[in-house]
């Protein structure tokens, strides 16, 4: 697995805050890695260091091999694609130069826009100036700059807030599209439902440090959090149910007996409800999702 | 080079989109013709060279409206863009903060120097035309227009570490304001006072020399005022030449240094700042 850019033991310290502290994360090729945290947790700080607009203070961040804040960034800065939160473009330009203009920075040639533009859905607007686009179009050319040059390090920072759905859907599928081509993706959102299925790792944020990452099993593991088997079962039967599978502290709701399990004993306890014959009628696993799980592993409260 | 380039394109076309081009180039020709035409009236026919007494008039004005126009132009070039955050997408494509500065000044010098030749051009084509002048008096004009290039490169860079500096686009636009009113008004009002307090004891020759060098519009006067001997003889300026007694070569490369200096120093704050 080759790693396209990698953080070791980070601190960002601005005056006293501390707004990243002793992080450190690969980002493999192939991987869609998730960045989640509150605002303020240091997403775009960490984003920042990638694209070396900031030196850490402490620790080292490598993008393909170089400092990404060192005198050879150029170079590596190429093969970089960034989609700022909010971006802004050149309100008086059309969408189709404003493209071309960071295409010619980039190197890449004027063809390669054409089909940017129709891959993010633009091809009809190119021609009208960015100041009469909505939201949602600004946000696509901003992910078609992004793509430019096929980057092996794509970052994006809150690329789908106030998009529509398919939108979204189109987003996430150019996000896959270039995991599969072995890039390098990372992106943060609050949005944390459509990140569950969509990207291959979690990293969760908390207050400057990393307090987590891995995959959605592999945080839900750690979170500790159960698994809930809520099972329907034959008229009468729920009590003598519940005292069967005594220890998965069964509780009683009118035809219903809910479970408690840990994670990973979530199969053993499904054995034991499937040998029990067929007073179960159904059995419904309720997986803690990435909400639960965020709240786990974060701290609520005042801002930092 | 190729990333300057690219940038300085940009800013060109940007100039020519929303009509500053235009505007200053009109501005300036307009101004041109108007001294050239109104200002030969008193001459008559006397056989001084109406190219020459343009130069004059032409010179004294320019030094309000070219740092005006100029200071316009550059105190919004990169604060402006950090507001508006469209530098900070510029910065994570390869492009030094250097270069950016670079570009961007390119860019905005290039729509000054058309705005500069095409105007003044036209204004002195016209003049030459209808007084059917000789060939005396454009030695004089052609250096007028290269050293009003030079003006308005200067206050370009004044205005670009304005433009470093300032946290926000209204700072830098006051900042503007007050360069222009310094260099533009009061210095000359304050160093006359300094002249006539003293008698003369208090500023030595060498000191007027230094002090007029320490403003690039009183450089750019005495350049064009005193460079040559067909207008030095209009300008009402002989006894500040002959004290101030400049090589006309020095005073282009000092006007070259106004250039460089706040450039350099506007790349070195841009590249510390904080995007």
């Amino acid at each position: 697995m080759t790693v396209v850019a990698d953080l070791d033991d980070v601190t960002v310290r601005y005056g006293r805050i501390e707004a990243v502290r002793a992080v450190s994360l690969d980002l493999p090729a192939g991987q869609r890695l998730a960045l989640i945290g509150h605002n303020g947790a240091g997403k775009t700080t960490l984003m920042k260091l990638l694209l070396g607009l900031i030196r850490p203070t402490r620790g080292h961040v490598r993008v393909l091999g170089d400092d990404p804040a060192g005198g050879r960034h150029a170079a590596a800065l190429r093969e970089v694609g960034f989609l700022p939160e909010n971006v802004a473009f050149h309100e008086a330009m059309t969408g189709g130069e404003v493209l071309r203009f960071y295409a010619r920075l980039k190197r890449r040639p004027a063809k390669e826009c054409a089909a940017l533009l129709e891959r993010v859905g633009l091809a009809r607007a190119a021609g009208r100036r960015v100041r009469t686009y909505s939201k949602g179009m600004r946000q696509r050319l901003g992910l078609a700059q992004a793509l430019l040059g096929e980057p092996r390090l794509l970052l994006l920072d809150e690329p789908t807030t106030g998009l529509d759905p398919d939108l979204r859907a189109v987003f996430y599928d150019i996000l896959r599209e270039r995991a599969r081509t072995g890039g390098a993706v990372l992106l943060s959102s609050h949005i944390l439902t459509e990140l569950e299925e969509r990207t291959d790792r979690i990293a969760v944020m908390d207050r400057g440090r990393l307090v987590a990452a891995g995959t959605l099993d592999e945080l839900r593991r750690r979170a500790g959090l159960p698994v809930r088997l809520r099972l329907r079962v034959a008229p009468g039967q729920a009590a003598a149910v519940a005292a069967r599978l005594n220890g998965l502290g069964g509780s009683v709701d009118g035809n219903r007996v809910i479970l408690e399990c840990r994670w990973q004993d979530k199969l053993e306890a499904l054995r034991r409800v499937t040998a029990l014959g067929p007073e179960v009628e159904d059995v419904d696993i309720e997986a803690p999702g990435l909400a639960a799980v965020y709240a786990r592993f974060t701290s609520v409260g005042e801002a930092p | 080079m190729r990333v300057i380039l690219v940038l300085a394109a940009k800013e060109l076309r940007d100039s020519f989109r929303n009509r500053v081009v235009v505007a200053a180039t009109v501005l300036l020709a307009a101004l041109a013709l108007a001294l050239g035409f109104l200002g030969s009236a008193p001459t008559g026919t006397i056989g001084a060279s109406p190219l020459a007494v343009t130069v004059v008039s032409l010179s004294s004005l320019s030094i309000f409206l070219l740092p005006l126009i100029a200071l316009t132009i550059a105190h919004d070039s990169l604060v402006g863009e950090i507001e508006r955050g469209t530098m900070l997408l510029l910065l994570t494509y390869p492009v030094a903060r250097w270069q950016a500065v670079a570009g961007k000044f390119l860019g905005h010098l290039t729509v000054l120097a058309i705005a500069t030749v095409v105007g003044f051009g036209v204004g002195g084509a016209a003049l030459a035309w209808a007084a059917e002048t000789g060939i005396e008096g454009w030695p004089a004009f052609a250096a007028l227009v290269g050293s009003s290039v030079l003006l308005g490169a200067a206050f370009l860079a004044v205005g670009y570490l304005l433009s470093a500096v300032a946290a926000e686009r209204a700072t830098a636009a006051g900042l503007a304001v007050a360069v222009w009113l310094l260099f533009v008004l009061i210095y000359d009002a304050a160093l006359l006072g300094l002249l006539a307090a003293g008698e003369g004891d208090l500023v030595t020759p060498g000191v007027f020399r230094a002090l007029l060098l320490l403003n690039p519009a009183d450089t750019y006067r005495l350049l064009n005022l005193t460079g040559f001997e067909e207008v030095r003889g209009f300008s009402g300026l002989l006894g500040v030449a002959e004290q101030a007694a400049l090589a006309p070569s020095l005073l282009v490369a000092v006007l070259a240094a106004w250039v460089a200096v706040p450039l350099a120093a506007a790349g070195l704050v841009f590249s510390r700042r904080m995007i």
